[in-house]
This record gives structure tokens, sequence and C-alpha cells, in this order.
């Protein structure tokens, strides 16, 4: 389901806005995933505290709101860009497919919630799929 | 059977009544519609989806959205039988109405992102956690009956 030109624009649009909050939306979706899908805390029991507002939590969840800023600055070479971190999800992170819907689905919400208007059903289309080819490329080499 | 604490109970009666079930299933159906525009193979007979504008304006998919919500109302006021409840729902999605459950999910998913949308910071982890535990016994309850 690839990317086209108007969804292009519309994921650029909504994270001018989004990136520049990295480490609140970051720490509220990562927080999130975590209390809504408990499942996903598996990843983390190196964390002393899981909440929204724990540190760990919130420079985590900066990191990945910054990489994804990278992938939308490079909207067009999003697998050369992310190139390292799928390496990384490999061998090294290894963290079950299905959990990379489950962060997008908190981060869909965390931009609807600090968004309500910009965040229309075309707005929110496009970066369903814009997450999804996210994913996609931080798959990729998993085998 | 599904074990609610007071809270959950608390969390879905307060926000159960601030919620419009006509806006907010008529804005869930047309986020379904729009994002995974797959799920329009069930509304043929809706008339005009060709495109974003045309889905939010249809007539049909509000009164649609609407009825969807209002049913949501039935477990709200059942939380302790939803499967019970839902029986006769969950046989007509899939003898009659051949719906794939997945769907149910996508808008289970639509309905929270709208809810995130109204209700903002007041929409808490915590709010949300009960409100996707409500919806994913529901959608299991719907899901019951397929065979």
């Amino acid at each position: 389901m690839s990317l086209t030109a108007t969804d292009k624009a519309h994921v650029k649009a909504i994270w001018s806005k989004a990136g520049g909050k990295a480490e609140e939306i970051g720490a509220e979706a990562l927080g999130r995933m975590l209390e809504v899908f408990p499942q996903t805390k598996t990843y983390f029991s190196h964390y002393a505290d899981l909440s929204v507002k724990s540190t760990q939590v919130r420079t985590h969840g900066k990191k990945i709101i910054d990489a994804i800023t990278s992938a939308v600055n490079h909207i067009d070479e999003i697998t050369g860009t992310l190139s390292s971190l799928s390496t990384l999800h490999a061998n090294t992170l290894r963290v079950d497919p299905a959990n990379f819907k489950l962060l997008s689905h908190t981060i869909l919400v965390v931009l609807a919630l600090y968004f309500p208007a910009d965040f229309t059903p075309e707005v929110h289309l496009a970066v369903d799929k814009f997450l999804a080819r996210v994913s996609h490329v931080l798959t990729d080499k998993y085998r | 059977m599904v074990h609610w604490t007071d809270e959950e109970r608390d969390i879905i009666k307060t926000f159960w009544g601030k919620i419009d079930a006509e806006e907010a299933g008529h804005q869930a159906l047309t986020r379904v519609l729009v994002v995974y525009p797959w799920t329009q193979r069930y509304f043929s007979t809706f008339g005009n989806l060709s495109k974003p504008s045309a889905i939010a304006g249809n007539p049909k998919v509000r009164a649609h959205g609407k009825r969807v919500v209002v049913a949501l109302g039935d477990a709200i006021k059942n939380l302790d039988n939803v499967k019970a409840t839902y029986a006769k729902l969950s046989e007509l999605h899939s003898e009659k109405l051949h719906v794939d459950p997945e769907n149910f999910r996508l808008l289970g998913e639509a309905l929270i992102i709208v809810l995130a949308g109204q209700f903002g910071a007041a929409f808490t982890p915590a709010v949300q956690a009960t409100w996707q535990k409500l919806l994913a016994v529901v959608i299991a309850a719907l899901s019951s009956k397929y065979h």
C-alpha cells in the first residue's frame, strides 16, 4: 500500500507539529502501549517505571519519535534512512513483528489527542500507511 | 466471565454519559471507510463513498455509525454478561451479514481514536486502557458465534 504524494504531504504537515513535541508524544505513545497492551512490557523488564511519566519511558519515547522524524524528512528513502535501525531490530532487539501495530495504534491515538483538528480521516489514513511502511522497513531483515 | 474493577465500571459509565452516540459512531465509521477502504465492500447499498468528503457527508454512514454505537450501550448496561447480550448480533454478523471479524477490530480502533480526539487529555492512559478492554470484550462476544 504505497504512499501517494498526498499521503506524504499529510504526513509531513502533521509531523511538523508532532516532531517538536517528540518527548511528550513519544512518552504518551510508549506509555499507553505498555498500559493498554501489557504483553509489551516483556520488552522492558529492565525499566523501573513503565508509566508515561517515567524518565526511562520519556527518553525512549523521544528516541522513537526522533527516528520517525528522520523517516518523515527522508520520506522517499525510508529504507536507506532506517537501515541501521532495521539491522538493530533484526539482530539485537528482535521485537515480535505483531508489536509494531500496537505502537502504531497508540501513536495514532496520541496524534488524535494532541491535534484533534489536524488529525482528519485523510491524515489518519496517510499516517497509518506511513507507520505501516516504517514497520515494514524495521522488520525487513528479520528473516 | 469478565472481571471489571469498580474503577473500570466508573470510567465506562462516566465517559458513556458524555458520548454522543450519533456523532461518535458517524466519525468512527467514516474513519474506517476512509482509512481502510476495502471495508466499503459491506456497504454497496450506501450510495456515494467515492471520496472522504462523500463518506463524511453520507447520511447512511451517519445512521449506521449511530446504530453501532447505540448498540454498544447494551454491552455497557450488561457488563457482566456481554457475551449473552450479543449472542444474536454475533449470529447475525456471521450468518447473514458475513462480516470478517477483523472489521470489528478496525472499528474499535477507530472509535478509540475518535474518543481521544473528543476528550483530549481527559482520555488518560487508564481511560484508554479501560475502553480498549471494553471493546475487546465486545469484539470477542461479536465473534463468538462464528463457525
